[in-house]
């Protein structure tokens, strides 16, 4: 009966929405606990305490951060396009979350188990820019403004390295379908016979999601705060969320493209005895406490620094590297013969 | 029925958006709402069953081409009144541009002609059982792909032509040259010498302190003078005796 309900279409929207529920609650909470993990974990770096007065060691300073964004006013500048300047956080808030439609959990666990998940993924966040971009045009300000130009280099420069060392990852699996790509690193996780890519992969995931030492768009000794200068209350709590829960997706991608997605180091006994999905959050946790390592350690690139980084270094290496693994995948009969649906 | 729905909402939103590129005041405006069209499209290629090519539009025009249009327009300075000013003068050429390529449309259209033998034409089915990301490339990098790449090599020419045009060396400002400064040492820059110890050295370690301050009376013989440090301004002469008062209170009472 139950098995029936679920076939018919309303069945579908239903299941569909509690899908999305189970991936999008655990997310924000996530992102949540995120912001005040990274205060800790900066704090424990600098030899301070960090937020430790609401709750035990400062577990409900997210919550009282919330209601505290929630509460005020938003604040809409007299020149601004009023559509676009509130538009413009839904947009970063919804396209981090949308990503997640096609992200692996476990082996066949997607909302949407697309077989163009990767180019998916890359749509998404190659989006992201447009709400900074809008953002830093709609407020009618000159640091929002050059914040929002920034931003919009930035990111479409270290899209082509991302986008080149996904390729060299996709010549050695064989199919765009990220449950593909999981189960093609069952007996080595491509970190390590393409670490260098890896280390890019990372380091470009820093670019993407404007975080230290890329922070430029934003970089608060010279601009404000860059393209969120005008914004306050509500609108500049989605563009938070939203540049956190793109730290997650970087960091899925990072895990999924290179990390074994869900699975276990080594495949026996005591490593499969913990559930898949715990993997892959195990993971993302790793991946986010790098980011936030990175944020406390290194100071901020100049500009034209950022610009070299990407065009100079990254492009021709991951360029190199693709052909390199194209020439070593064709030499060795290893190269997959993908296609089949 | 449901994809018919699907299809007719993508394609009115995309009529509407790209009618809406023309008519927008605002520059900006215009390129959102090019944005909006190629997303709609991207749509249409889904319900199509095109799943690549949806993802690519999205990758390449609205991530990637759409952006630089963007970035372009937001930093032009239209002014709306100079624009419509122009609107008068060049309707008139406008007009007949238009009407020149009406006329070509309708003779086109009236002439059109379908080749027969679709057959002989060579063409490439793809395996059954593949997805067409896999036929798509098939065709364009089996099949093709010397014209593929020659394709490629027509966009390079293209892309070097531009740069050639653009690049000055131009010899203002400081360029910062990393392979340089990563090939400095100690050895280029830095020259260690030996010193006597307290030779040639101007007495108080060369520091240049202002000449009337409180600190010539509080430490004595820090400005390197040997004599009694005489503390200027009225209020020593003033007290009279009152050296010993100025030196008890460090001098600070000045």
């Amino acid at each position: 009966m139950a098995h029936f309900f679920l076939h018919t279409l309303i069945g579908q929207v239903i299941l569909t929405v509690l899908e999305a529920l189970a991936v999008l609650v655990p997310l924000l909470l996530g992102v949540a606990y995120l912001t005040l993990a990274e205060r800790k974990v900066m704090a424990a770096m600098q030899l301070r305490k960090g937020p430790n007065v609401n709750g035990p060691f400062g577990v409900l300073q997210a919550f009282a951060d919330a209601i505290k964004m929630i509460t005020k006013e938003t604040v809409i500048p007299s020149g601004a396009n009023r559509f676009l300047f509130l538009f413009a956080p839904f947009l970063t808030f919804s396209l981090a979350m949308t990503a997640w439609a096609v992200i692996p959990t476990n082996d066949g666990w997607a909302v949407a188990n697309i077989n163009v998940g990767v180019l998916y993924l890359l749509a998404i966040s190659s989006l992201g820019v447009y709400g900074v971009l809008i953002a830093g045009w709609a407020s009618n300000s000159k640091y929002a403004f050059l914040g929002g130009l920034r931003a919009a280099a930035q990111m479409v420069s270290y899209e082509v390295s991302i986008g080149l060392v996904i390729v060299s990852v996709l010549l050695a699996v064989g199919s765009l379908n990220l449950n593909d790509i999981v189960l093609a690193q069952r007996h080595v996780w491509f970190c390590l016979p393409m670490f260098p890519m890896f280390i890019i992969f990372f380091i470009s995931a820093l670019a993407e999601t404007n975080r230290a030492p890329f922070d430029l768009p934003e970089g608060e000794s010279e601009l404000v705060a860059g393209f969120f200068v005008e914004y306050s209350a509500l609108a500049f709590g989605l563009f938070f969320l939203g540049e956190y829960a793109n730290m997650f997706l970087m960091s899925g991608m990072v895990s999924i493209l290179f990390l074994g997605g869900w699975l276990p180091p080594i495949g026996i006994a005591p490593f499969t005895w913990i559930p898949g999905p715990l993997w892959l959050i195990a993971k993302i946790l790793f991946c986010l406490f790098v980011f936030i390592w990175v944020r406390a350690t290194f100071p901020r690139y100049r500009y034209d620094q950022l610009m070299r980084l990407g065009w100079k270094v990254f492009l021709p290496l991951s360029l190199v590297w693709m052909v390199l693994t194209a020439g070593f995948l064709l030499a060795t009969g290893l190269l997959p013969q993908g296609g089949a649906s | 029925m449901m994809t018919q729905i699907v299809f007719y909402v993508f394609a009115t939103v995309l009529v509407l958006s790209a009618g809406m590129v023309v008519s927008a005041r605002n520059p900006v405006h215009s390129v959102l709402f090019l944005i909006l069209a190629f997303f709609n499209a991207a749509g249409l290629f889904l319900v199509a069953g095109a799943e690549f090519l949806a993802m690519i539009l999205v990758i390449v025009y609205v991530g990637a081409v759409a952006v630089l249009f963007l970035f372009v327009v937001m930093m032009l300075d239209v002014r709306f009144a100079q624009m419509r000013e122009g609107l008068q003068r060049y309707a008139p050429f406008g007009a007949a541009v238009g009407l020149v390529l009406l006329a070509e449309l309708a003779l086109a259209f009236s002439h059109w002609q379908v080749a027969q033998d679709i057959g002989s034409v060579p063409h490439v089915v793809a395996a059954p059982g593949r997805t067409n990301t896999a036929a798509l490339g098939d065709v364009l990098y089996t099949h093709y792909v010397f014209l593929f790449e020659a394709c490629g090599l027509v966009l390079l020419v293209a892309m070097i032509g531009a740069i050639v045009l653009t690049l000055r060396e131009r010899p203002m400002g400081r360029r910062q040259n990393i392979d340089r400064q990563h090939e400095r040492t100690a050895a280029d820059t830095l020259t260690m010498m030996t010193v006597p110890l307290g030779q040639g050295v101007a007495a108080n370690g060369g520091f240049r302190r202002p000449e009337h301050s409180y600190y010539i009376a509080s430490v004595p013989g820090s400005y390197g003078v040997t004599e009694e440090p005489v503390p200027q301004g009225k209020s020593v002469d003033e007290t009279g005796q009152g050296g010993l008062g100025a030196e008890n209170h460090g001098g600070l009472a000045q």
